[in-house]
């Protein structure tokens, strides 16, 4: 079964940044994947996506028209892609900028507070890592750890160093916030 | 082989002109390639290559003319609004006998568009967009690994019949990353000699270099030895590629970013039943008509997807005349075909 995510929110949130440490550590799992983000106009304030698709086989289509799981992080990302979501699949909302209640009927749907849970950590910045530890959770399909190690790895590349702990941090809180 | 990286197709391509011993890239930024043009950036001049951004397209075109003539692998990059352009240069290239890659990463159009990925330059690429008798190869990549090995693959069939090599993708190919073993890199030194390169005569007669002859006898032969050149082309460099198509009953064509959207949607119709197959064409110009014909004889429907309005759909019916039903399913303006919206036209048209 191909795991498929859209990840959407404002453009500064870091959807797009999830959406490649997740791709990147799916890859290091063992795993196919692609990475496609919504690129444009999208990246200069309005709101971003990117979808991940993660299979044991070879990825064919890297656009989903039902994806296995939603990473909402405003209300326009989850007004548009809701009702996109697969039959079973999983929603991860941002209670923090949602104030409503989701109306699919058939998903596993989670509200976090993905801004409240970020300031906790230390940075509102991080809630692009508090919601991928999220999804982690609910989907089971690689390991804290190993998204963890590849955060690390791609922060370090970029001279980030300093921010990973607070990284590490944001993914573990975000992992644990997540509650059947 | 390398070890596996996840990299943007842009990334891709340009790393790959740079170990296939490209010395010279020129262009001017454009989206949805600018990745392509930012690795070079970086890396040519890191590598003592070089690397320029040209003032405007055409001169990035002209630029591309005279290191070609000078011999040295050469090659540049845009989207559609700048490979239009252009082509001018293609022209004038393909007039002179001159190697060169040209890397179209299509968005949509016509016009000024947008910056979706879009299949609908295919008319410009395989059927000559600017003046004159002439084609070039024109590759097109459905994965980002083969967006690597095909930039390797159009320098050396640029060198090996002279001629102008498009790699043509869409956007999505240039902006979306995959798993990637980067092939490995050529001597530069161990490359034939090209005798004809205008690099300096000294003790021998001078090489010239044009496209250009008042006398009509003496163009038209100059014609003749490029059409005799296509005709090896097209008889030893066709590649394509058939997926699923020993029991189908209904072949999909489809190339590029479309093709592999395709081999979701044979999982999804063959899962209720429906036998379907893939034809992908990897080599646009020269098409790959024989095979088609062939698989035309086996399977009642052959339906063309394409982000465009029916481009490729016309090399596809020329291809297979009235042997089989030939609909068509295309999306414009930077519309993708999703895998569900293509197998609801499948199923329009299976059994």
């Amino acid at each position: 079964m191909d795991n498929s995510v859209v990840i959407a929110g404002f453009g500064g949130q870091g959807v797009i940044l999830a959406g490649k440490i997740l791709a990147q550590a799916g890859m290091n799992h063992g795993l196919e994947v692609t990475w496609l983000p919504s690129y444009g106009p999208e990246m200069r304030g309005g709101t971003a996506n990117c979808t991940v698709v993660l299979s044991n086989d070879p990825v064919g289509s890297p656009i989903v028209d039902n994806p296995t799981a939603l990473i909402a992080m405003n209300l326009p990302s989850l007004d548009k892609f809701e009702s996109t979501v697969a039959t079973n699949g999983v929603i991860i909302m941002n209670s923090s900028l949602i104030q409503r209640r989701r109306k699919q009927k058939d998903v596993r749907s989670f509200s976090l507070a993905l801004n409240d849970l970020a300031q906790k950590v230390g940075s509102v910045k991080t809630i692009n890592m508090i919601a991928l530890g999220a999804y982690i959770k609910a989907s089971g399909i690689i390991p804290l750890s190993t998204i963890q190690t590849t955060m690390a790895q791609m922060l370090k590349k970029d001279g980030k160093d300093k921010f990973i702990p607070l990284n590490r941090k944001a993914l573990k809180e975000g992992y644990n916030a997540l509650q059947e | 082989m390398g070890k596996r990286l996840l990299l943007r197709g842009n990334e891709v391509i340009a790393e790959a002109a740079i170990r296939a011993g490209c010395q010279c890239y020129f262009a001017y930024p454009i989206t949805p390639q600018a990745e392509l043009l930012q690795h070079m950036a970086v890396n040519m001049p890191r590598l003592g290559r070089t690397f320029i951004q040209a003032e405007s397209e055409l001169a990035a075109i002209n630029m591309v003319y005279g290191a070609a003539s000078a011999g040295v692998r050469t090659m540049t990059s845009s989207s559609s609004p700048g490979i239009s352009l252009k082509q001018e240069g293609i022209s004038y290239l393909a007039g002179s006998n001159l190697p060169a890659v040209i890397v179209n990463i299509v968005r949509g159009g016509p016009g000024l568009g947008d910056i979706a990925p879009s299949q609908c330059d295919y008319f410009q690429a395989t059927k000559g967009g600017g003046h004159g008798d002439y084609h070039m190869i024109v590759l097109g990549p459905s994965t980002v690994p083969e967006a690597g090995q095909l930039t390797m693959l159009a320098f050396e069939l640029a060198d090996q019949y002279r001629t102008p090599v498009m790699l043509l993708a869409d956007g999505m190919l240039g902006q979306m990353m995959e798993p990637v073993e980067l092939p490995e890199p050529i001597e530069i030194s161990s490359l034939p000699q090209k005798e004809w390169a205008t690099n300096g005569a000294k003790g021998r007669d001078p090489n010239i270099i044009l496209s250009f002859d008042l006398d009509p006898e003496v163009l038209k032969q100059m014609n003749l030895i490029l059409q005799e050149r296509y005709r090896q082309i097209e008889a030893k460099e066709v590649r394509y590629e058939e997926t699923a198509t020993g029991d189908a009953d209904i072949a999909i064509v489809a190339y590029g970013t479309v093709a592999r959207i395709v081999k979701t949607v044979i999982k999804m119709a063959r899962a209720e039943g429906i036998k379907l197959g893939l034809f992908r064409p990897i080599t646009l110009w020269p098409f790959p008509s024989q095979a088609l014909k062939k698989l035309s004889e086996k399977v009642a429907t052959v339906l063309t997807v394409e982000m465009s309005a029916g481009q490729m759909w016309e090399d596809v019916r020329l291809a297979i005349a009235e042997r089989a039903e030939t609909p068509f399913y295309g999306e414009m303006g930077g519309v993708i075909p999703t895998p569900q919206r293509i197998l609801s036209e499948v199923k329009k048209h299976a059994g």
